[in-house]
């Protein structure tokens, strides 16, 4: 491998990234998910580093699965559109940042297609004022959040109480870094270090002293992919991808996934579980798998958040075994309470993956 | 004025560049030849063998510098920095100082080769035993043998061909021509110095247009078993060990593939030179949609350009491999001779207006 190689496409595609005001839209399945993660972003962009983003309550879903899976016409997700920079006008705003890659790949495919297409510009302003009486500005500035927390990288791991080093051996972790499709397979221009080799996530782990793994897969879709998984006949090729995945990464044995779109680590976590169920096959160290983390879950911990206040129990993979090398003191009794210290209930404990 | 007394200014030392200045030096002209780099020769410098027949190239590089006249003038380093017409003479600029005149001008500023970093997903630059054809010659070369960059012999060998040619993603539509026969030649080659290895070549089309390279096709595959895949490379990785995985479509058994390979070849292409862009400008001449010159008629004048009194000739109007570049230079060497004898030009512009 010649680093000096990758640094030379790092540095050609490089992006602007609006540096405060920024108007937050999160994403429908990240919320669902992992619910904890967008917490999370808020708390290190408002606390840790001081940056005003406003969370508006009346933004909607980007209809961005819908668009993928043909359910609904360009038309519809232009005029969606167009609301959410609306509410973004009203609201003062000119920086938006989505929580989710598909959303950030819709927003500039638009973005893109009113530049080229002014009449379906006009088309979408003309549709936006005749149902909801609106009318909106472009951004000034488009950047996902995981470009937000990459921008801001230094400052948070000059603040971090913690590193990706193994706190026994001294070693860096070795971290997978998955990128969503959408972030930048279309506009590579439009993401950091391009489609080919990201650099979003990369220099994010490696700014908390990982170190990053390239592994022949690395470029292959999680396994969500749309429609291979939204319909259920082809759930089959959705387990098989990830299964692709995980057999490449498997020999250079990695301590966590990291990844910055909501369903990346969704599928990264569950098809894990799901995988050693039919085929008894079980990835990572010790039988407990290979821990999937969001961009600001690693952020979260990073800083020292307690674990289950990010909500890391919500991983089908536990995250206990990341923890205990990194040095991260947690408190199992917690694991499964609220916020209230109320006790939630325990989930079902797998038959073959380790489960803490 | 008789010819001894004309001068003519060739921008480029390359073969095609050394043919012409022969021809029009043995037809009486003074010849001066402006070349960027510091030897002449161009590309052939760094040739090892050539196609179809495995002729070394320093022997026919030899063969036409030797052939060159002692009085030819040569401005090594040098690029041609301004050009000003005036009636029948040209006063040109070289390096910002130097100034001649001359009464015609020949460009054969030959082509650049493709930056095969710009196929990101390949790994050019990034991954240790990617090279392209152009290092495999600088590779031959050296060592008169081939080896990773570990020194090993290796057991795998991928070519790819059509690196930067025929791709609407790099922007280049056009064939270069050349790159399938180089990539037989250098399979062949590499099976003579490592004749245990597996050699694979990617294809989406052999295009062996040229007398004799057909043959060499099949010798590749009936004596040296090299196995020809149909279907583009999607992507390169590096494994642990250095060695490389390829992710490809087979594109006649219709299914994807994947190929283990300790050295992978890219087979780059022509690209225009980048002074192409600089001359056309200065000598207000044109450029084809692909890059190249564009010669003034593409089927009955290919050396002469839309102002008269320049020409051009070799790889500097489309990929051309080395015969038709010679032919082409001998080709503008004449028209370059008619058009200062006749004291007119004799371009097809000229003509029909």
């Amino acid at each position: 491998m010649i680093l000096e190689g990758k640094k030379r496409v790092w540095n050609e595609y490089q992006k602007e990234i609006a540096d405060d005001k920024y108007f937050y839209a999160r994403s429908c399945i990240r919320q669902n998910f992992f619910p904890g993660a967008e917490k999370t972003f808020l708390q290190i962009m408002r606390n840790e580093l001081g940056k005003e983003v406003y969370d508006d309550p009346k933004h909607t879903t980007c209809t961005g699965i819908a668009y993928h899976t043909d359910i609904i016409p360009l038309e519809t997700i232009m005029t969606v559109v167009a609301r959410q920079f609306s509410l973004m006008s009203e609201s003062g705003y000119e920086n938006y940042v989505p929580s989710c890659i598909t959303s950030f790949g819709i927003y500039t495919e638009i973005l893109e297609l009113w530049e080229h297409n002014p009449e379906l510009e006009e088309k979408a302003r003309d549709f936006l004022y005749k149902s909801t009486k609106r009318e909106f500005k472009k951004p000034k500035n488009l950047a996902h959040a995981s470009d937000v927390i990459f921008k801001f990288r230094n400052e948070i791991a000059q603040k971090a109480k913690h590193r990706l080093v193994n706190c026994n051996t001294g070693e860096p972790l070795r971290v997978i870094e998955h990128i969503g499709c959408h972030y930048a397979r279309m506009f590579p221009h439009k993401g950091v270090g391009g489609a080919e080799y990201p650099y979003v996530l990369a220099g994010l782990a490696e700014s908390f002293g990982g170190e990053v793994v390239d592994y022949p897969e690395r470029r292959t879709c999680c396994g969500f992919g749309f429609r291979q998984y939204l319909v259920q006949a082809n759930r089959g090729y959705s387990v098989a991808c990830s299964k692709r995945k995980f057999e490449s990464m498997a020999p250079f044995n990695p301590d966590v996934i990291i990844t910055n779109c909501p369903g990346c680590p969704y599928f990264l976590d569950r098809w894990q579980y799901v995988i050693s169920e039919m085929e008894g096959k079980i990835y990572g160290q010790n039988g407990h798998g290979i821990p999937v983390l969001t961009f600001e879950e690693l952020a979260g911990l990073m800083m020292g958040y307690n674990p289950w206040d990010i909500g890391l129990q919500m991983h089908q993979i536990s995250i206990e075994p990341l923890l205990d090398k990194i040095g991260i003191e947690y408190n199992m009794h917690n694991k499964y309470c609220d916020a209230e210290g109320n006790f939630m209930g325990k989930p079902e404990i797998p038959e073959l993956v380790k489960f803490y | 004025m008789k010819e001894t007394e004309k001068h003519i200014l060739i921008v480029g030392a390359g073969p095609a560049g050394i043919e012409a200045a022969e021809h029009l030096s043995d037809l009486g002209y003074q010849i001066s030849i402006v070349e960027k780099d510091e030897a002449i020769g161009g590309k052939l410098n760094n040739w090892h063998q050539l196609f179809p027949d495995h002729r070394p190239a320093k022997e026919v590089l030899s063969h036409l510098v030797n052939k060159l006249p002692k009085n030819v003038k040569f401005y090594l380093n040098s690029t041609v920095t301004k050009t000003i017409k005036e009636e029948n003479l040209f006063n040109v600029e070289i390096n910002g100082k130097t100034k001649i005149q001359c009464d015609s001008i020949l460009l054969t500023v030959g082509f650049d080769v493709f930056d095969a970093r710009i196929k990101e997903e390949y790994g050019y630059g990034i991954y240790d035993n990617v090279v392209t054809s152009a290092d495999l010659e600088h590779i031959f070369n050296q060592n008169n043998k081939i080896l990773t960059t570990q020194g090993k012999i290796p057991k795998k060998i991928a070519f790819i061909n059509c690196v930067g040619s025929r791709d609407e993603k790099v922007g280049n539509l056009y064939c270069s021509s050349v790159c399938c026969v180089t990539g037989v030649k250098q399979a062949i080659e590499a099976k003579q110095m490592a004749p245990d290895a597996e050699v694979f070549m990617f294809y989406m089309d052999i295009r062996m247009y040229g007398r004799f390279y057909e043959d060499l096709y099949l010798e590749a595959q009936e004596k040296y078993h090299v196995q020809f895949i149909r279907g583009r490379l999607s992507e390169v990785a590096e494994l642990q060990d250095g060695s490389l995985l390829l992710k490809a479509d087979d594109t006649l058994a219709g299914c994807p593939i994947k190929v283990h390979a300790d050295l992978v070849v890219l087979l780059i292409g022509f690209v225009p030179a980048a002074s192409c862009n600089s001359l056309s400008k200065m000598l207000n001449i044109e450029c084809a949609k692909d890059g190249f010159f564009a010669p003034c008629d593409v089927h009955i004048d290919r050396n002469s350009t839309g102002t008269e009194g320049i020409y051009m000739a070799g790889a500097c109007t489309g990929p051309k491999n080395l015969e038709a570049s010679l032919a082409d230079a001998r080709s503008a060497a004449l028209k370059i001779h008619y058009h200062l004898v006749h004291g007119k030009a004799t371009n097809l512009i000229n003509e029909l207006s």
